[in-house]
């Protein structure tokens, strides 16, 4: 199943789409004993959401994504432990709009350069984030963490509980608005113009769009949703590392993403699900096998199946294929 | 009257090479302009300079009597400006429509609506559609481009332009690498388009060239060499000479 | 100067290929990761361990160049990178297996290990070695570049690939030779470093940030580029840690950024 958006596609949401949903919900009722894996699990659909926005459909290569789930979270955590303010909703918009600012100041200085160029600058910024987290102490616990968040029951009347029954279904109801924007956003025009810079910026240009603008504003918006994501994660564990920033953050994000299915919308749920879980699987048993495994993949990944787990089950399973969309995806 | 494009003492050069040299050029609404000169004339380098792809060394544009020189591509488009490409430089992996639809969409700057789904605003639709119908593409609407063969290609990056509703087109050899029949077609598609578009073309083949244009500019090594009617061109000996010497190119 | 030994050698693929090499501290590591073993356990004398490292690494880049990436040439770059990661992965996994989370140690010969003597204050000698060596290879790889036939085809091939080939030039040959010696850089720097940076299966990822710097600071293919950048990097690293430590690693990445604002394409690139 492809979603590209664009004028000729039927944007309805068809039934295979609320499967994750069902899922999620099955999972919440079957096995409670995995709760805070599945709630690790959403946030980073939400932050692969995130990414896929720019990286799928605007075509925009990043390894500094984690800056702004980074910011996020560490935003939400000082806002609670240093201010004091225990209140979700408040932690989470000053995540956001961190995020977004960061997003809006650092996107319209680099997303006029192209390729290694920009590359390097998005590793730089994580970097120079972690940095000052890292020294920060003050502000920040630097290496030891910022302990000490302070959540308030959610909406007066749902506290944060030991099973993590509460931080599953707070994650799941954003996860599901954050949803529920970035398909709108990829079906309405703006989407299918992202799609247009990916396909051809030469083109875009000439038929008069703000090619620059345009991906700063997805860039912002794609930050927005990542600080949101970061402040999902210091809310369930009520703790924040320096683990979030840097360069390893965002790659494994991008290796998630990579293995579900660029631009594809629900490569963005497959891949943390299937990443995730095996991690949790393997990587404490076989830490060799498990950076083998991911690696090996990986490169079979990039040689032979560019689609991702989504791409192969559109190989083997060839029915309902909309006549254009994301075979450039993976460019 | 007064032109709705024009340049003055235009010069682009990279380094040592200079591919425009004091290019005055003026087109006047509703006209039907060919440039035409040798490969290497600097004829898409101007092309580039017009939309503002290229920023030029020295030198003014105006469109519409407004100097742009400096402005954006995004801006020269918003004031009539439009251009297809030599080579083409198309969406290949989105439907026909989508490729039209995006272009009228920026213009009816309904490109920034992130709500309601693409496929929903039905004048965007319709009039991509009416536009590639009135193009005989009809038949093609969902077809992706890299389904599409070569000729009716170049017909939806003359469509993309149209899209844009532009007061001037710039056609960079619209019927390159197209067998004669069908170039043939893509010129008469061109003599319907509305009168009050002026148009400047870009073309190798002469006799479409004498056909469709009222007025010639011949470009030779980045410098205007003559402009006049086709009938002063035909009779010029410097044409023969640098141009139509070796017309058998395109 | 280690920095640059393993940089340049990026800089020669990542530039005259146009491949994003990211898994370039893979083959530093192998070198690091050879050098140590054959000094310490099969007490091969250290020019030769030397030697080893470079050779051994630049053979297996050879086979990785011929099976893999070349058929990566024309890809995206999105691809390209997560490819390389994907080895950074298993690079750093197979070392794990093999040597275990702790670097192995690197026992110096004892000629290596005092002091010596100039101007009135002592050096490591290691150290004073490390330093005249790098600049030993810098002069030689100048040398090759700008004098030797296989530089001017290299140059060729960087400034025009379809033009070298048609005056007979086998680009690919030439890369895959290319390719080699910058991974055989890389091994060869990772083992003249093993010593003060500490090879360990984390090694690729930990270090991945300052190669790419000094590459993406330097410029694209240009060797003079690295070796700049590599110089300005270290002393400017190290004079930060010295006197404003609360700064750290800010201060690099805010100059890189600035750099790379103000000449996209690196101190000494060509241009794009």
């Amino acid at each position: 199943m492809m979603h590209g958006g664009g004028y000729t596609v039927d944007a309805r949401i068809r039934w295979p789409e609320w499967l994750p949903w069902i899922a999620a919900l099955a999972g919440f009722f079957l096995l409670p004993e995995y709760l805070s894996l599945g709630a690790r699990i959403l946030i980073y659909i939400l932050f692969a959401l995130s990414l896929d926005l720019i990286l799928g459909y605007a075509g925009i290569i990043t390894l500094g994504h984690s800056a702004f789930f980074g910011l996020g979270a560490y935003v939400a955590g000082i806002v609670s432990a240093k201010l004091g303010i225990t209140d979700a909703f408040v932690q989470m918009a000053a995540a956001a709009a961190a995020a977004g600012l960061l997003g809006a100041l650092t996107g319209a200085v680099i997303l006029r350069t192209r390729a290694l160029t920009l590359l390097m600058l998005t590793l730089a910024i994580t970097s120079i984030i972690l940095e000052i987290a890292n020294k920060a102490t003050w502000l920040t616990g630097g290496a030891d963490g910022l302990s000490g968040v302070v959540v308030a029951p959610i909406l007066g009347a749902f506290r944060f509980d030991l099973f993590g029954r509460t931080a599953f279904l707070y994650c799941l109801a954003v996860l599901f608005l954050g949803w529920l924007l970035a398909r709108r956003l990829i079906y309405s025009p703006f989407g299918a113009m992202l799609t247009g810079i990916r396909e051809n910026t030469q083109r875009m240009h000439a038929i008069g769009a703000p090619v620059y603008w345009r991906l700063v504003g997805v860039y912002t918006l794609s930050a927005v949703m990542a600080g949101v994501a970061g402040a999902l994660l210091t809310q369930t564990n009520q703790f924040v590392g320096l683990n979030v920033l840097g360069f390893e953050p965002s790659g494994e994000l991008l290796v998630m993403l990579i293995l579900g299915g660029v631009g594809r919308l629900y490569g963005a749920f497959i891949g943390p699900v299937a990443y995730l879980i095996a991690q949790d699987l393997l990587a404490k048993q076989f830490p060799e096998y498990w950076y083998l495994g991911i690696g090996l993949l990986l490169v079979a990944v990039v040689l032979f199946a560019r689609g991702g787990i989504l791409g192969l089950i559109d190989k083997w399973m060839p029915f309902s294929k909309p006549a254009a969309s994301a075979k450039a995806s993976a460019r | 009257m007064d032109a709705v494009l024009e340049t003055r003492s235009l010069c682009k050069s990279f380094g040592a090479l200079t591919v425009a040299q004091n290019i005055d050029f003026r087109l006047r609404p509703g006209e039907r302009h060919a440039l035409i000169g040798p490969n290497g004339a600097g004829k898409t380098t101007f092309v580039n300079m017009l939309m503002g792809a290229l920023r030029p060394s020295s030198g003014r544009i105006l469109l519409g009597g407004d100097d742009v020189t400096r402005a954006p591509q995004a801006q020269r488009v918003k004031r009539g400006l439009g251009r297809t490409f030599q080579i083409n430089s198309l969406f290949r992996n989105l439907p026909v429509l989508d490729n039209v639809a995006l272009a009228v969409a920026e213009r009816r700057r309904i490109a920034l609506r992130m709500w309601r789904a693409a496929g929903s605003y039905k004048e965007i639709i319709e009039e991509s559609t009416q536009l590639l119908a009135t193009l005989g593409l009809a038949g093609d609407l969902t077809t992706p481009i890299v389904d599409l063969p070569y000729g009716k290609q170049r017909l939806v990056e003359i469509a993309i332009a149209l899209g844009l509703r532009p007061r001037v087109l710039l056609l960079d050899e619209p019927a390159a690498g197209v067998p004669s029949a069908e170039a043939e077609r893509i010129l008469q598609l061109l003599e319907k388009l509305p009168p009050e578009i002026a148009i400047l073309i870009i073309e190798h083949d002469m006799d479409l060239v004498f056909r469709f244009a009222r007025r010639i500019t011949v470009l030779v090594q980045g410098e205007v060499l003559l402009e006049g009617t086709p009938q002063e061109v035909a009779r010029d000996r410097r044409v023969h000479d640098v141009y139509l010497g070796e017309q058998h190119h395109g | 100067m280690i920095l640059y030994v393993i940089s340049v050698g990026l800089s020669v693929t990542m530039g005259l290929m146009g491949f994003i090499n990211l898994a370039h501290g893979v083959f530093a590591m192998a070198g690091g990761y050879v050098f140590a073993t054959a000094l310490g356990r099969f007490g091969v004398p250290f020019p030769l361990a030397l030697v080893l490292a470079f050779v051994s690494v630049a053979l297996a880049s050879v086979v990785l160049e011929r099976l893999l990436y070349s058929r990566l040439y024309g890809a995206g770059e999105l691809a390209q990178v997560l490819f390389t990661i994907g080895l950074i992965f298993v690079a750093a996994a197979v070392a794990r297996m093999i040597y275990g989370t702790l670097a192995p140690p690197v026992f110096l010969p004892e000629y290596m290990k005092g002091e010596v003597d100039i101007a009135g204050r002592g050096f490591p000698t290691y150290r004073v070695f490390l330093i005249v060596f790098s600049a030993a290879l810098i002069a030689a790889l100048w040398f090759g570049v700008e004098r030797t036939r296989w530089g001017a085809m290299v140059r060729a091939a960087v400034d025009n690939r379809g033009m070298a080939q048609s005056v007979g030039i086998d680009t690919r040959q030439l890369f895959t030779l290319t390719f080699a010696l910058g991974s055989g850089l890389a091994g060869l720097g990772g083992a003249l470093g093993a010593d003060i940076i500490p090879v360990q299966w984390s090694y690729p990822f930990e270090h991945l940030v300052y190669f790419l710097i000094v590459v993406a600071v330097g410029g694209l293919g240009s060797l003079r580029g690295p070796f700049v950048a590599a110089l300005l990097i270290g002393i400017a690293d190290t004079a930060c840690k010295y006197w404003i430590p609360e700064l750290g690693a800010f201060l690099i990445y805010a100059a890189t950024i600035a750099i790379l604002l103000w000449r996209p394409q690196g101190l000494f690139g060509a241009r794009a």
